[in-house]
């Protein structure tokens, strides 16, 4: 597992997200509800790109005319065909077994711990010392592929 | 008796309604039939005279074809070798606008059914016909003959004024679950509005090809206003309607489900599923490749043994001989079409009456 | 069991086994706004537009009572960056579409204003006068790869027959468009004469998906939901194909070529095999028909491969396809609609070379003679 640095927490708005190309894909991270999700930016039906797909709330209902909502914003209705896909672990909502975005595991870290890191000599990714200059004060986002 | 084989599309014909239908008509009824001369409700959908109608060897001189019990049992049993068949009663009591018009001469042809003929031969089921024009009325029906279990079945129109999935008619199936009674779709029409959104047919032949569609879009409004969902005993049984074009349009469901799911999230499995597990098929006309390698094809493809149902759909002409068996089905779906699969959809259905 | 849907997309022929430019036989351009086509209108026909707008056979002026799964129809990623609605941009699409996929002819065809499903006629041939001039001066002659198709409203054929005659004498479209849902099915006697004209100019009729015709989207009234309207589609193609089938259209213009678009093509087998089925029983209804309905599909009929089907298994959508016949099929993508099909992906089951370049391209080529 490699750990990547890819941005600051604050440069991914609160239900927005942003793409980084990391070891030779795109990855999409979503900030929603306090949290950040990493998925491979591909659809697994036809690789749309997810970065359009519309964050919605998963929507359950126990009988007709009734639409209950949960963890709004952290559902993905994807930008080509409308599958939806938790944001969580990938997993889309029709077939959750065969059918999954990749995932990838997110860590937030503060600029004091990445500091740290960088100085522990543990390499983080390409983009660290080209692209991110560390503050102490900022948190970052960090992926596990 | 020979082996069980339940025919279970068979159609006795009503001769009039001044005739056939007077005796079971209450006096107000009676009065209103003789002194208007109500009458010719034959269905636009299978006038008597047309080819489909009925086949020349089951015509009889005089009346309609399906008209004679004796008849009827000759092709149905003798020829065509059924233990037991269910009549289903096209006729067009369903198709009048005034409801209680309509509530009065669809019980009268289920009293004419259970009494000239099901009292007749032991071996005779039938279908409630029901006014759908009022559901109310319809559920009373059902409650009155629910008592009676010889009638294993409901009979609805695949084209009325309103797709059946709507919540207008979920008493109706309310009432059939209760009592076990699938909702059989029979091809035909109440001709409220064009038979198909390109509008009217000029030939009854492309008519009879736009009922396949007719079908589609009832189990896809079934499906997508969650009927099953809210009656999860209900089984469906589309009658006459080719069964061949299944496949294509589960997975055409599945695939825009997938998309559209927001829409109907009460649909809480794929289409296909919901389908395989709710929706039965009469196999007569069954409207398969030519070949033995493409029926087998198809039968693969609908995915589920337990959809088959074994009929000739007699009298109407949909293939010659003494053979309703569809050719090329696989020997594994024709054992279970004859009997299993029957009697697990007709759960009233008792071989012994 | 799933061998095609577990594999990794990204190793399913992303490469063409040769350079195959394709033919996307769908591709829908967008007005930016009405104000587009007011060059294209004389003064009369721009104030109808401005204050009267569409008069249609539903309950909107300017949308659907079946409100879609997303916004225009439209993919979420084809909103152009400078504005507009998708498919209104000519770079971004060549940018998104065209040039990635390496298009060699997209076959426009053109679904704003309802241009078909106007109740007002003359109006109706006004916008499509204007909409037939736009689609070459906005796309065909900023990007010869785009080809325009001439929209004709059938439901007076005399107009329509006036535009086609028209548009043909220019020489730049491919195909005369009518529409599925009109006021008849399109195999009746009133519209023969646009088909005669058409076999007379040599142009094929293509028919896109879609309409508001007055008659309920289903044989069984109206549905509730977009999820049954969405595929209600396959049966407005079947029973249209009936239609003209059945009244013998391929009997009586024999070398009218017909293409259906967007219908996909799961629904055809099943059709012709009822339509055979019951030709002997009905015969006798129709004289005209002097070969068995199957036939005449095999020969004067196209269908557009999107959407296509989707079944679990690969084999059972290589079933489908021997069952219709790969010269019947031309690849279409339905650019920028949500349910399009990219080229790279849509045939989840392997197609050896000679049939990719068929579906791709020659077939187109043979229809619309490229």
């Amino acid at each position: 597992m490699t750990r990547h640095i890819v941005a600051r927490t604050t440069d991914i708005p609160p239900g927005g997200n942003k793409v980084f190309g990391v070891d030779g894909r795109d990855i999409v991270v979503f900030h929603v509800n306090g949290e950040f999700f990493a998925l491979l930016n591909r659809c697994p039906h036809a690789g749309a790109p997810l970065e359009k797909a519309a964050c919605v709330a998963r929507l359950t209902s126990p009988e007709p005319g009734v639409f209950e909502r949960s963890r709004v914003g952290e559902l993905l209705r994807c930008a080509w065909h409308g599958w939806e896909f938790d944001m969580r672990n990938g997993q889309s909502w029709f077939d959750p077994k065969r059918f999954k975005i990749r995932s990838y595991p997110v860590a937030i870290e503060s600029g004091e711990e990445v500091a740290k890191e960088l100085e522990d000599g543990l390499a983080k990714g390409p983009y660290v010392a080209e692209t991110f200059p560390v503050h102490v004060e900022d948190s970052y986002v960090i992926i596990e592929t | 008796m020979a082996a069980t084989r339940i025919d279970c599309d068979i159609h006795p014909a009503v001769g009039g309604t001044r005739t056939t239908l007077l005796p079971y008509l209450d006096d107000h009824w009676k009065e209103q039939v003789v002194s208007r001369a109500i009458d010719g409700l034959d269905l636009n959908s299978y006038p008597p005279s047309m080819p489909l109608s009925g086949r020349a060897d089951w015509r009889p001189a005089v009346g309609k074809p399906g008209g004679d019990l004796a008849m009827v049992q000759r092709g149905a049993f003798d020829q065509l070798g059924a233990s037991h068949a269910i009549c289903n009663v096209v006729y067009g009591a369903q198709a009048v606008f005034d409801p209680y018009m309509a509530s009065a001469f669809c019980k009268a042809i289920n009293d004419w059914i259970a009494t000239e003929w099901l009292s007749k031969d032991k071996r005779l089921r039938a279908s409630i016909v029901v006014p759908m024009q009022a559901p109310d009325l319809a559920v009373d029906e059902i409650e009155r003959l629910a008592p009676d279990d010889r009638f294993v079945s409901v009979l609805v129109l695949a084209q009325g004024d309103m797709l059946l999935g709507k919540r207008h008619f979920w008493p109706v199936y309310q009432a059939a679950a209760k009592h076990k009674l699938p909702i059989a779709i029979h091809a035909g029409s109440q001709y409220r509005g064009a038979p198909s959104s390109v509008g009217w047919p000029s030939y009854r032949y492309e008519y009879y090809l736009m009922e396949a569609q007719a079908f589609q879009a009832q189990l896809l409004s079934l499906v997508y206003e969650g009927v099953f969902g809210k009656f999860p005993d209900l089984k469906v049984v589309l009658m006459e309607s080719g069964v061949s074009w299944l496949p294509a349009f589960m997975w055409r469901a599945n695939k825009t489900w997938r998309g559209v799911r927001v829409e109907v999230p009460w649909v809480e499995a794929e289409p296909a599923t919901l389908i395989r597990k709710h929706v039965r098929v009469t196999m007569q006309p069954f409207d398969g490749p030519p070949d033995a390698t493409g029926v087998a094809d198809i039968i693969e493809q609908i995915g589920s043994d337990q959809m088959f149902l074994f009929a000739s759909d007699y009298p109407h002409w949909q293939f010659d001989g003494d053979d309703p068996m569809p050719p090329h089905l696989p020997a594994s779906i024709v054992s279970r079409m004859c009997a299993d699969n029957p009697l697990e959809t007709f759960p009233r259905l008792k071989l012994a009456a | 069991m799933s061998d095609v849907i577990d594999r990794p997309i990204l190793e399913q022929e992303v490469a063409a086994k040769s350079r195959l430019r394709i033919i996307d036989c769908d591709v829908h351009p967008s007005i930016h706004a009405q104000s587009d086509l007011y060059q294209f209108m004389p003064k009369r026909w721009q104030e109808h537009l401005k204050e009267y707008g569409s008069h249609l056979r539903t309950p909107y002026i300017g949308t659907t009572p079946y409100p879609r799964s997303s916004p225009l129809i439209a993919r979420r990623d084809a909103w152009p960056p400078t504005g507009g609605p998708p498919g209104s941009d000519l770079p971004f699409m060549q940018k998104q579409h065209l040039d990635p996929f390496d298009v060699e002819y997209g076959i426009l065809q053109v679904l704003d204003l309802f241009i078909f499903s106007q109740q007002n006629l003359e109006f109706g041939a006004a916008i499509q006068r204007a909409i037939n001039d736009w689609q070459l001066a906005f796309w065909s002659d900023r990007d010869p790869r785009l080809k325009a198709s001439i929209v004709a409203g059938q439901d007076d054929t005399q107009l329509a027959i006036a535009e086609i005659e028209r548009c043909a004498r220019i020489g730049r479209y491919v195909q005369i468009n009518v529409c599925p849902r009109a006021n008849e099915p399109l195999g009746r006697r009133r519209y023969w004469p646009i088909y005669a004209r058409a076999q007379e100019l040599d142009l094929p009729l293509g028919i896109h998906v879609g309409g508001y015709g007055g008659h309920a989207p289903t044989g069984g009234g109206w549905p509730s939901y977009y999820a049954e309207e969405h595929q209600s589609n396959a049966h407005t193609m079947a029973a249209m194909l009936t239609s003209l089938v059945l009244e013998g259209i391929p009997e009586r213009f024999p070398k009218l070529k017909i293409v259906f678009i967007e219908g996909g093509f799961g629904w055809i087998p099943p059709a012709t095999w009822r339509m055979d089925r019951q030709f002997e029983t009905f015969r006798s209804e129709v004289p005209h028909l002097k070969r068995k309905p199957s036939e005449y599909v095999k020969e004067h009929f196209w269908f557009t491969t999107q959407p296509i089907d989707e079944p679990d298994e690969g084999k059972h959508l290589r079933a489908l396809i021997d069952w219709v016949g790969v010269d019947r099929l031309l690849f279409s993508s339905d650019y920028p609609h949500w349910d399009f099909d990219d080229p790279r992906y849509a045939f989840r089951t392997p197609l050896s070379e000679i049939e990719r370049q068929k579906i791709f391209s020659t077939n187109a080529r043979a229809v619309y003679k490229f």
